[in-house]
């Protein structure tokens, strides 16, 4: 190995994920910044659309598959693949490659493709061993643990470690913060009562908790629960956990106006 | 019992606005999840117990015909029969005819959800047999016309207030100012007034957790000990169960035991653990003079070798629907049939059809919660997915929900296309919703916001924005 391939920084393929990419951009920067920080250097591939989760959900495998197979290609040259959603990296990295099993061309390929793929906050304290981050944001917040992320990935202990980091924070855990806020992507429109009824319960343990800010991975998450309090009227802002990291919150919180 | 799992959203839609009902499902959310915890933290061993359980249920199964035919030999030689059904009506016809050879009048039962898939209940009734249920949720339920909301539970669905009005009412030979208000009192009652039944009843029918192969033996957990009554006191025993209950041996019986009631109920083991092989033999004090079992298939053997064969490990703990929060705030009977939660949805599916139960496995945040606390490691959202996969296949989700999606996959599909899109639609949406921060009302949003707001886009997309950070760092280095 030669002195320059020693040196070489990690190269990182952001996958944006669609709704960071068309409703909240700065989640996307405070990504890069946070990435950056800690010592690689990042690429956003302009071929990414979705990760598919809305077609896999639904039962369309054919739609599925194309789509991973875009997403495959358009990632597989990086050292790492890194998304700001624990469901998109769920998804990319737990699901595709059951889509290609037994398939001799892509599943080898997807197995080297998805064995890079992190969650952007696990990605950093687990991999790159981050284990503080300089950014200072003076309030309190409460952290919503989101399913997938928490399950399927093990996403749980390493956001509140680097919150922990941030100067001025104080942390107000919810009640059962692991319990589904009732998103669940196409369910949310599908069963709207039930998935209403749920994240009311949700917002009941955010206010309870007493926090000004909620915190969480996945933007699909976010914007149902920060839906449903800004409909009731409650003044309790939300933001990614990425841009309190990044310290990148001079942006209105989701779903607030006033630029 | 008549299938209203089509009619899932209106049944929700019920639930949802019926005060009695969700005040008794906190319950189940403050009583079940708590006490399960309490029991793995004093556990360090229950992950691997969990995988040794499963590995003996999938073991069984790769060889149930074998395991089954041991039993069936093993029941016979202690003096049983063994009746096998392909469907509900042959379990029926079964049952029937052994109570009518017996003269039977009243029956007693000790908890089973064969017995609800069967529609046991009513048949006996049709046909002038009396069936009393003595599990004491089984009971109320019996006596409010209703069927249980919960596998474990029946009764979850109603508050003690409820209950006790019910005793009043049934029970009117009793004194009008006795005490009904704490839960004890009214299982005193339950037990006061079922005493006399068990010594009526000619058959006594009973499900079973286990059936093992190595002694013929069938195993049921209870409680309240109402489960022994039922079999021991009258002349004839009738175990109904269903194929995928077979275990090899005792001992893997005991394995999977180490879980079950750890994983329902948080009790170490339940109250009553019963074993039962043959008919009363020779110096037995007690014991039936008959003893039959009944193997029900209804549809198990054909999800063998499918995607939905990880179903039939299933013990019905129902851990999966005490952390479900679609159960949680809408109950069992919204599910319209005789499983509910997340077990049911994948379930139900395989024994009625998907055609008629296809809200049950959409119906499913995809939380991950009950995969996590199942204690046989069943991948029931993996499972629910399979079942999405069959629907779309042919074609029976709701048209507007295909080309929603149609629409929406093809510009997935498509990078430059959507890139294309998302620039021009965006900004706009973004121009619209910019002073607020958020959409009260949307076209074709109104799932939506029917209930929330919609947040607004910041403003032009991260990808636009990206390629102008780039183009600009490169017209910088030239
Ligand atoms: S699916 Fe798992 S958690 Fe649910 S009842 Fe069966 S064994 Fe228990």
């Amino acid at each position: 190995m030669n002195a320059t391939e020693e040196t070489r920084k990690p190269r990182v393929g952001l996958f944006v994920t669609c709704l960071v990419d068309l409703f909240r951009p700065v989640v996307g920067f405070s990504a890069v910044k946070l990435i950056e920080a800690a010592g690689c250097e990042v690429d956003v591939p302009m071929t990414q659309t979705c990760c598919g989760q809305p077609a896999y959900n639904s039962g369309d495998r054919a739609d599925t598959r194309a789509i991973a197979e875009n997403t495959i290609r358009a990632f597989e040259g990086y050292d790492y693949v890194v998304a700001p959603s624990g469901s998109c990296a769920g998804m990319l990295k737990k699901h595709y490659p059951g889509l290609f099993r037994g398939d001799p061309t892509w599943e080898k390929r997807t197995e080297a493709f998805a064995a890079k793929v992190h969650e952007l906050v696990s990605f950093l304290a687990d991999e790159m061993k981050v284990t503080s981050v300089a950014a200072r944001h003076d309030g309190s917040v409460t952290y919503h643990d989101s399913c997938s992320g928490l399950r399927e990935l093990g996403i749980s202990a390493q956001p509140r470690a680097l919150l922990a980091s941030v100067e001025g924070l104080t942390m107000r855990e919810m009640r059962d913060p692991d319990v589904c806020c009732g998103f669940g992507g196409t369910f949310c429109v599908k069963y709207p009562d039930i998935s209403n009824a749920i994240v009311e319960k949700k917002t009941e343990t955010i206010r309870e908790a007493g926090a000004e800010t909620l915190l969480a991975g996945d933007l699909g998450c976010l914007m149902n629960m920060a839906g449903k309090l800004s409909r009731q009227g409650s003044g309790v802002e939300a933001r990614h956990v990425a841009e309190v990291l990044a310290g990148m919150t001079d942006e209105p919180p989701i779903g607030k106006g006033g630029r | 019992m008549q299938v209203t799992s089509p009619a899932f959203k209106q049944n929700a839609r019920g639930a949802l606005a019926d005060v009695q009902l969700q005040k008794a499902l906190g319950n189940v959310r403050a009583g079940f999840i708590d006490k399960r915890r309490k029991a793995m933290d004093a556990l360090p061993e229950f992950d691997r117990l969990r995988d040794e359980a499963k590995a003996i249920k999938d073991h069984a199964l790769a060889s149930l015909d074998l395991y089954l035919e041991a039993y069936e030999t093993k029941v016979k030689a202690s003096g049983g029969h063994v009746h096998w059904a392909a469907t509900a009506e042959d379990a029926r016809g079964i049952i029937l005819d052994i109570c009518r050879a017996v003269g039977a009048r009243t029956v007693t039962k000790g908890k089973s959800m064969i017995t609800e898939e069967i529609e046991l209940n009513d048949f006996l009734e049709g046909n002038g047999i009396r069936p009393v249920e003595t599990d004491l949720g089984e009971y109320i339920i019996q006596l409010r016309g209703e069927h249980p909301s919960h596998i474990i539970a029946p009764a979850v669905h109603l508050n003690k207030e409820q209950v006790e009005e019910d005793f009043r009412r049934v029970h009117d030979h009793l004194p009008v100012a006795r005490d009904l208000s704490e839960p004890e009192s009214l299982l005193a009652e339950a037990r006061r007034v079922l005493r006399a039944q068990y010594f009526e009843a000619d058959v006594g029918i009973t499900g079973a957790n286990f059936l093992v192969a190595e002694t013929g033996t069938s195993m049921i957990v209870t409680n309240e000990g109402n489960g022994d009554l039922t079999q021991v006191l009258p002349r004839v025993h009738v175990v109904v169960a269903s194929i995928e209950k077979i275990v090899p041996t005792l001992n893997d019986a005991a394995q999977i035991l180490r879980v079950l009631a750890r994983s329902a109920t948080g009790q170490d083991m339940s109250v009553y653990t019963t074993l039962s092989t043959g008919p009363r033999q020779e110096g037995d004090p007690d014991g039936p003079e008959e003893y039959h079992v009944v193997l029900l298939d209804n549809g198990r053997s054909s999800m063998l070798g499918t995607e939905f064969q990880d179903m039939l490990r299933c013990i019905r703990c129902g851990a999966c629907m005490n952390h479900c929060p679609v159960y949680h705030t809408v109950g069992g009977h919204a599910y319209g049939w005789v499983y509910p939660g997340p077990m049911g949805a994948v379930l139900t599916p395989s024994l009625i059809g998907v055609d008629k139960s296809g809200h049950l496995p959409n119906a499913s945040t995809f939380c991950g919660r009950c995969e996590a606390v199942c204690p046989m490691r069943i991948p029931l959202p993996r499972m629910m997915r399979h079942w999405r996969e069959r629907e779309f296949e042919r074609g029976l989700n709701p048209a507007t929900q295909r080309w929603g999606l149609g629409f929406w996959a093809f510009f997935a599909r498509r990078p430059s296309l959507y890139r294309l899109g998302a620039s021009i639609g965006i900004p706009l949406l973004s121009l619209f919703g910019r002073r607020k921060g958020s959409f009260g009302t949307l076209p074709l949003a109104g799932g939506w916001t029917k209930h929330r707001d919609l947040p607004s886009p910041q403003g032009r997309t991260f990808l636009q924005q990206w390629r102008d950070r780039d183009t600009l760092r490169q017209e910088a280095r030239t």
